[in-house]
């Protein structure tokens, strides 16, 4: 099994949306790498005709009817957001200028 | 007249026996809780945030309640302390990360709604790692929890505050989450008594998601009987949680109430000993099973193999879950948002508020689990200890076909020194081996005192693990040792620590 270097782990930050620093990229580096050779022995059970267990319990979706119900208000909705506008979520852009 | 001193002795079923005879008032019970908080927490650091008012006001209302003759529920007026992980309208939910500092939910979680109903009343929000990460509340973003055995020592993690708060008495029962054992291992470092019901017997509306499919909710108090009348006003279906098992709510309370191992097959599995295990920790053990088998029990052994590859499953399935579920925090829906200065891309402004917002086990699960859900590693790494998963259920179903249920120590070492394994994750993650099985199977456990350690004068946890919806079991049995081991030391565990 691979182990996992600084570059992956830069690569990893970036898929995840995490932009860490120099130091932390480092540091990551070295215990992720641990943390993988550590647990690499489940690939040991790979080859078995085991089929995977994704949850403890049989799942199925939820439904209701279909009917308007008390919900929040959009106040309410929005009271925890960072910045909020004209009712809506104020994010920043998207799109550059250009 | 009962004085302070002693009401924060009393246990849950006592002080709402003695509210209910109009013996104390809600209102005495919580002034005392409160003036306990006020006197130790600057200590101890195990809440977050205490609502005082708020608590005082649920107080009123139970004693007004009382006042017009109406009917209270077996818990109303005992007072709680609730892990910051669940959602509180109009009171902070921070998940111990500073991603959330200041946030206030517009909605109660279920089991939030649940204990109001049943006239609980909510002291305020324990510490807790950050996203219930960690084995020790040193992760939390607001610095860690002291264990009320020796303050210089983790009381547990996830869930060291609600723990703490026992142990501290400054709170007869307490509410924790147990993804890996974030109910159960703090329970035993701190010689109180932890529950993770089976997996969909308490609602997860409402409770910040970690690891869907292993987090559950649970208990926490420090005897068998107060955690099952907890667990009785938590537990039961909930439509607004799809993992929510539709089934009766197993009967707890009378199985604490009639603790009894005589005839039972208690199981003792091989792989939960040997390399790594505290010999003060083995020999408590190894005196529990003495002490279950003097009790009419009779003791199997069993070999479960593929518990040994628990520890690894878990420490890729979690963190998968959790890179998923921690998506959402991006900076624009809620809390922190860092970086918006005009000049930057949503993109970048997310990048920048996950880096300041998460603690560095948020941010190396977050990454682990990236990799192992990654294009070309799936199968290698998620597929895998997903299929661990089977074999430890398929070792679990063979294991309960010939007990009733299994014990083994909660722990493998007594609670360590803070700051000790901060910097070896995996020497951390050791402190969850023996109860992390469980969650991957989702099966129900229970973690009580059962000594202290010789070597350190540190409690140690037994560990009872029951089948899926076999939760009374664990109350039968746990009612019986504590018993037992009450009737041996001549009173409770905890009044053996230190004063604070």
């Amino acid at each position: 099994m691979p182990g996992i270097t600084r570059e992956e782990v830069a690569h990893l930050a970036r898929l995840a949306r995490l932009e860490l620093a120099d130091e932390e990229l480092d540091h990551f580096a070295g215990q992720l790498d641990d943390i993988i050779g550590a647990v690499a022995r489940v690939s040991e059970v790979a080859d078995q005709d085991v089929p995977p267990t994704s949850h403890p319990l049989p799942l199925t979706n939820v439904m209701r009817a279909d009917e308007v119900r008390p919900s929040l208000t959009p106040e309410q909705a929005l009271s925890g957001a960072p910045a909020q506008e004209q009712q809506r979520f104020k994010v920043p852009q998207i799109l550059g200028e250009d | 007249m009962t004085d302070n001193s002693t009401i924060i002795k009393l246990t849950a079923a006592e002080i709402a026996a003695k509210i209910a005879s109009g013996e104390l008032t809600a209102v005495q019970v919580t002034e005392a809780h409160l003036a306990r908080i006020e006197a130790v927490d600057e200590k101890v650091h195990a809440f977050l945030h205490v609502d005082r008012e708020g608590a005082l006001a649920q107080a009123r209302a139970v004693d007004e309640k009382r006042a017009r003759g109406e009917e209270l529920g077996p818990l109303a007026g005992v007072p709680l302390a609730l892990k910051d992980i669940f959602t509180t309208q109009g009171i902070p939910t921070t998940v111990g990360s500073k991603m959330l500092e200041g946030w206030i939910p517009p909605y109660d979680a279920t089991l939030v709604k649940r204990l109001k109903a049943a006239d609980v009343v909510i002291l305020g929000k324990t510490n807790m790692d950050e996203f219930a990460m960690g084995s020790s509340t040193e992760n939390s973003a607001y610095g860690p929890t002291g264990n009320p055995w020796d303050l210089t020592r983790i009381p547990g993690g996830s869930g060291g505050g609600s723990s703490a708060a026992l142990a501290a008495y400054q709170a007869p029962l307490a509410i924790g989450t147990d993804t890996g054992g974030s109910i159960r291992q703090p329970a035993a470092v701190t010689g109180t008594v932890g529950v993770k019901p089976t997996y969909g017997a308490v609602s997860r509306y409402g409770m910040v998601a970690f690891s869907s499919s292993l987090d559950q909710g649970g208990p926490c108090a420090r005897t068998v009987l107060d955690a099952a009348l907890l667990h009785e006003a938590i537990a039961g279906h909930d439509p607004l949680d799809s993992t929510s098992i539709d089934a009766p709510v197993p009967p707890v309370v009378e199985a604490a109430r009639n603790g009894s191992v005589a005839g039972m097959r208690v199981g003792v599995v091989k792989q939960f000993r040997g390399e790594g295990y505290q010999a003060g920790v083995v020999q408590r053990f190894d005196e529990s099973v003495e002490l279950l088998k003097s009790l009419g029990a009779e003791i199997v052994e069993l070999d479960c193999p593929t518990f040994d590859l628990a520890l690894s499953a878990y420490y890729l399935i979690a963190p998968s879950e959790c890179s998923s579920n921690l998506a959402r925090f991006d900076g624009l829906r809620y809390g922190l948002r860092a970086g918006d200065d005009g000049s930057r891309s949503a993109e970048d402004v997310t990048a920048l508020t996950r880096e300041a917002g998460f603690g560095p086990e948020v941010k190396r699960r977050i990454i682990l689990g990236t990799y192992a859900l990654s294009s070309g590693y799936y199968d290698a790494w998620f597929g895998s200890a997903q299929k661990v998963r089977t074999l430890i259920t398929r070792e679990f179903e063979a294991a309960f076909e010939q007990v009733d249920v299994i014990v083994s120590p909660t722990t493998p070492t007594t609670a360590f020194a803070i700051g000790e394994r901060a910097d070896d994750p995996m020497a951390m993650y050791l402190a969850d081996l023996c109860t992390i099985p469980t969650n991957l199977a989702g099966n129900a456990a229970m973690s009580l005192p059962c000594g202290l350690a010789p070597e350190d004068g540190l409690p140690v946890g037994l560990q009872i693990i029951a089948p899926a919806l076999k939760d009374d079991r664990l109350y039968k049995v746990g009612a019986a040792v504590e018993a037992a081991f009450v009737e041996k030391w001549g009173h409770p565990l905890l009044e053996e620590a230190p004063s604070l």
